[in-house]
């Protein structure tokens, strides 16, 4: 056999493998949708093609649910979500420049000292932190969700620094010459000319906010007004358990994650370079 | 002496502005709780009566309750399942892709997607497609004549779990793997099929030696999430009264913890927790100093 038809063989081998895979990735959320669309009657109907095809499932959702709760879970998420970015963003910035620039007393020490702490499960400062929060008297506020935000973080401190580090220094000795300040250098050089990596640290931290299910399980009342969308949902699956209206819920889930496959189609680049990058040897 | 910029005079002050927020950090979010943590356990405390000091029977009881036992081991064998399956899945679709055949993006797209979504949310739809009488899967199985399964049952959830678990990561693998496939140079390969290598020599002569830094910084990250997975399980496989059908390490310290207010249990389990992340991570790096190549 010779190695061009070897080749071919081994092309279409691959694509049908990949598309299979494709499949089976892509079919929950097809069947999301589908479902979605569906009158409740035909909930369990096995046809992906919706007959007859409506859309009361996402005015049920928006409009009739108990207390108009669904528009605030997806306010709630947002606020909190943004904050979220926010605080990391400004704060792993900050050190990240500060380990990746300065030089000071301690820098290498303080840096492995924070890699470490990517090592530890946060389920062992979840204890301790709730009982801090329950005597500031947060708990049940959606203070404990944000204010940890701003308290750095190891993971995004270590992607903004690997970007900064790229960065040529001969950038920073001219404008020193200049007689550019040290907060003149961040906010002037450094921060305008990692705007993939900064961009990519707000997806993420965006993302994870936006999916987090074990805090606000944790913190947040079961308040329909106060909760997240992620808390919101799983509540309404447990309600709807004894049988009920799964097209609403479909219809949720779908609106739910409608946000961040927006976010991710407009930025992917971003996101799957970031994602390269915290892969990258030190 | 590293190379960096020297701080002059009041710029001091700003260094240590921009570090304050990482410092508390370290003091109150991860360190900080992590020496809390170890001091609670010895403690028995339920956030109401003041703390009484335990000595070591929080550790002790561990070893007797067994509900905690069949959490502990239920992480170990979700790791156990979960961790090969990420990696080997996800070079392996990475593997595919990179052999430079057309519509890479779309399909970079389509396996990332699950990866972008929330666990909550697709896991509603899951519960779905896993239904006994009137899920869309065992209606597949049903028309290639196999019975159906309960996928949610006890004896079956463990594995449906992990399948969505897997589902649900191999995007972020695929990635790390291309990043690392594309780094290594064209040109090893065409010298080898030159000498004559087939693609399965080429692979498991150049490809897989030289992307052992992947793998290992995979294996260590698919690791740490199979220890403190949570969103698919608690959504799959809730029952009643917080109780769960595939109860895990991060369940149980969630339940004792918040449902129960035992700080003092709750918080010994979260130290063994961890304990079993550090012996894992001192494999991992014993494994990274004798076969992982880098270049």
């Amino acid at each position: 056999m010779s190695s061009s038809t070897q080749k071919i063989i081994l092309d279409i081998l691959s694509y049908a493998i990949l598309i299979f895979g494709a499949i089976t990735m892509l079919f929950p959320f097809l069947w999301m949708l589908s479902v979605s669309f569906r009158i409740p009657a035909q909930q369990y109907s096995r046809s992906i093609i919706p007959d007859p095809i409506t859309i009361q499932n996402y005015i049920d959702l928006w409009k009739n649910l108990p207390d108009h709760s669904f528009p605030y879970l997806v306010f709630n998420s947002f606020k909190i979500s943004t904050l979220t970015a926010a605080g990391q963003l400004i704060t792993c910035a900050m050190a990240a420049f500060a380990f990746a620039i300065v030089n000071f007393k301690g820098r290498n020490l303080l840096f492995s000292l924070l890699l470490a702490t990517m090592m530890i499960p946060s389920q062992v400062s979840l204890i301790p932190n709730f009982i801090i929060f329950k005597y500031l008297h947060l708990i049940g506020t959606q203070w404990p969700l944000i204010l940890p935000a701003f308290w750095g973080g190891a993971f995004g401190t270590f992607l903004l620094r690997q970007y900064f580090l790229t960065i040529p220094r001969d950038l920073v000795d001219a404008a020193r010459i200049d007689g550019a300040s040290l907060f003149g250098i961040f906010w002037k050089i450094y921060l305008p000319l990692s705007k993939p990596a900064l961009a990519a640290l707000t997806i993420f931290v965006f993302k994870d906010a936006w999916n987090d299910l074990l805090h606000p399980l944790i913190y947040l009342p079961t308040d329909m007004h106060q909760t997240t969308l992620t808390v919101g949902l799983a509540f309404f699956q447990q309600q709807l358990q004894m049988g009920g209206k799964f097209t609403v819920l479909m219809a949720g889930a779908f609106l739910s994650i409608l946000p961040l496959l927006f976010i991710f189609f407009i930025a992917q680049k971003q996101f799957i370079e970031g994602i390269a990058l915290s892969g990258v040897k030190r | 002496m590293q190379y960096g910029l020297k701080p002059l005079g009041r710029e001091k002050l700003w260094l240590w502005v921009m570090l304050t927020p990482t410092l508390i950090g370290l003091a109150f979010g991860t360190i900080g709780s992590l020496l809390a943590t170890l001091v609670l356990s010895f403690y028995e405390w339920d956030l109401i009566r003041p703390p009484q000091w335990a000595g070591f029977s929080n550790y002790a009881a561990l070893f007797q309750n067994e509900t905690y036992i069949k959490a502990f081991s239920n992480t170990i064998t979700f790791a156990v399942l979960y961790v090969p399956g990420v990696v080997i899945l996800s070079l392996f679709v990475a593997v595919l892709l990179n052999r430079k055949i057309g519509g890479l993006g779309i399909f970079r797209t389509i396996y990332f997607l699950p990866t972008v979504t929330s666990a909550v949310a697709t896991a509603l739809v899951w519960n779905m497609i896993y239904g006994k009488d009137t899920g869309i899967l065992n209606y597949f199985l049903e028309s290639f004549g196999m019975s159906p399964v309960c996928w949610l049952c006890s004896n079956n959830a463990m594995m449906s779990v992990v399948i969505v678990n897997i589902w649900g990561a191999i995007g972020e693998g695929m990635i790390i793997f291309l990043a690392g496939l594309t780094a290594i140079p064209r040109d090893y390969y065409e010298a080898a099929s030159m000498d004559g290598a087939n693609d399965a020599q080429q692979f498991f002569k150049i490809t897989l030696p030289l992307i052992t830094p992947s793998i290992f910084f995979q294996t260590l990250i698919s690791a740490i999430n199979a220890f403190q997975a949570y969103d698919y399980i608690y959504m799959l496989t809730r029952r009643g009264q917080g109780d769960s059908t595939v109860p895990v390490a991060v369940y149980s310290i969630y339940r004792n913890a918040f449902n129960f207010f035992r700080m003092g249990t709750a918080s010994a389990q979260a130290i063994q927790l961890a304990l079993l992340v550090a012996v894992f991570m001192g494999i991992m790096f014993w494994w990274e100093r004798n076969y992982v190549v880098y270049e």
